[in-house]
């Protein structure tokens, strides 16, 4: 039996410091630590994560879903008036192990009334500084990025053109999908390791078929989503949005989501009313980001396995 | 066969890939952000020995090949086939030149080997990883000189032809590391 922990006692003591290094960097900017449910009634919709969920108990009417993250229950605060919050989490994505995946894992997510993805980008530098030190730093959109590396326009090539760029570059057989999935595979195989030796590496404004939770708005004639993500020393640390605060426009893409989820014969999920009705209410102008702590800490401690860094993971549970 | 998901593969599983038996020897989870989740993979191919790089799908699966490693014990070889038996059943398996490989160096009669069946067949054949030959044919031994650090050509009873210390001289036996081809030393007294 693997009894013993993965993570060592100096693993240990680091991640004790960085989570006490994190609370300091919200409390000095008065942004309110809080704490919501794991076990809620619904999940996320989008096709691309799939959640554990807890099916048996005398207190559940209807199976519950672990949190893929805290987002939606942080959002109704925003809506009741909370101001700035913060939380530092677990979420729990199924089918996700691997040498930067642990299926529960601690998520650090905020958001920042009255900023846009922009000024959020900047604090979110300042935490990385704050925590494993000086890095450069580069802003790219996402269009300029794929531009510099590949020499391809992601908005305007067309699908075929993507495609065929992704199987110059990645073996992958009968592969098949729609331009979405060419461009992840160009992300994850060909972008991202040319991302290592570049420190800290902001990507933004996402086609807008990859806005996710975001806000779309036309920039240079294209629909971008207002979204981001930032890769550390080539490892992907956040992601965030300007949050779409239209619920007419959040109910569209959780139907389309479970649209998409039906045609790829995925089951569908249940829509959280909850939120939208929050929206509805109105969500103030906010911007938002997720951060896995875990992948903080690798960095901070210069380990090259998450599983290097938790106490107990996946398999040793 | 049963099939095997991107999230069963690990290092040895033994799958179909594009109507060949490989081997796994890595696989990797990517996913980029919010995106579709990938298993970056490396596989072996078992009929020509090449190093595959696949991307799938995370999910996705594999049928997986009826491929299993056996102890047997090496017979005699007639030129064209290797014959081997497995000890507990004395079923024999003759094995063609493309799966003994190069190891017909190293295949000693009674010696034990892995040997690699593929629906039944003899797709490779790994020899012990060392293994005790006689020189049958070497330069005339250098009397006491065992430190000069010189060497010399030896040809083994197998065929092989490996490097030896100055002092050895024919009809010794000697032992052989079969991964790489290096004498180890004079072949202890039995």
């Amino acid at each position: 039996m693997h009894w013993r922990p993965g993570a060592g006692v100096e693993q240990l003591r680091a991640r004790a410091r960085l989570l006490r290094v994190l609370r300091a960097f919200f409390e000095a900017r008065d942004i309110l630590e809080v704490e919501t449910p794991l076990l809620c009634a619904s999940g996320v919709t989008d096709p691309a994560i799939e959640p554990l969920i807890v099916a048996s108990g005398s207190a559940l009417r209807a199976p519950r879903y672990l949190q893929s993250s805290p987002e939606y229950a942080m959002k109704r605060l925003l809506a009741a008036g909370s101001g700035a919050v913060y939380q530092i989490a677990r979420a729990f994505r199924d089918g996700e192990v691997g040498r930067l995946h642990n299926p529960e894992f601690t998520l650090l997510e905020w958001y920042r009334p009255d900023f846009d993805h922009h000024q959020l980008m900047d604090e979110v530098a300042e935490l990385v500084r704050h925590c494993l030190g000086e890095r450069s730093r580069r802003n790219y959109p996402y269009r300029e990025l794929f531009l510099d590396l590949l020499g391809l326009d992601p908005f305007t090539a067309a699908d075929a053109q993507v495609e065929a760029l992704a199987r110059d570059h990645v073996e992958v057989g009968d592969l098949a999908g729609e331009r979405d999935l060419w461009l992840d595979v160009l992300m994850s195989h060909v972008i991202e390791p040319q991302l290592a030796d570049r420190g800290m590496v902001f990507v933004y404004d996402y086609p807008a078929s990859q806005a996710a939770l975001s806000r779309i708005v036309e920039v240079d004639d294209v629909q971008v989503g207002q979204r981001f993500e930032l890769y550390v020393d080539g490892v992907e640390l956040a992601n965030g949005y300007c949050e779409l605060g239209d619920e007419a426009q959040q109910r569209r893409r959780f139907v389309r989501d479970n649209q998409r989820r039906r045609a790829a014969g995925q089951v569908e999920r249940p829509i959280d009313e909850y939120l939208l009705a929050a929206l509805a209410h109105g969500l103030p102008a906010c911007s938002g980001v997720a951060l896995g702590v875990d992948r903080l800490l690798l960095l901070a401690t210069g380990c090259a396995d998450i599983r290097q860094v938790l106490a107990f993971d996946w398999a040793r549970t | 066969m049963a099939n095997y998901s991107t999230n069963e593969f690990r290092s040895g599983l033994k799958v179909m890939l594009d109507g060949e038996p490989c081997s796994i020897l890595d696989n990797e989870f990517v996913k980029p952000g919010k995106g579709q989740a990938f298993n970056r993979v490396k596989l072996r191919n078992l009929n020509t020995g090449r190093v595959w790089e696949r991307t799938f799908k995370s999910g996705e699966s594999l049928e997986g090949a009826d491929v299993v490693d056996r102890t047997m014990e090496y017979l005699y070889t007639d030129g064209e086939f290797w014959y081997f038996m497995e000890p507990d059943t004395f079923e024999q398996h003759q094995a063609d030149a493309k799966a003994v490989g190069d190891s017909h160096l190293w295949l000693k009669e009674q010696n034990t080997c892995e040997v690699t069946l593929y629906n039944g067949t003899p797709l490779a054949v790994t020899p012990p990883n060392f293994v005790e030959l006689e020189i049958v044919e070497t330069d005339p031994g250098v009397k006491g000189d065992t430190a000069s650090g010189g060497s010399k050509p030896a040809r083994l009873s197998t065929g092989a032809v490996v490097k030896v210390p100055l002092f050895l001289t024919q009809g010794e036996v000697i032992r052989v590391d079969t991964r790489t081809g290096e004498y180890q030393s004079r072949a202890s007294k039995s």
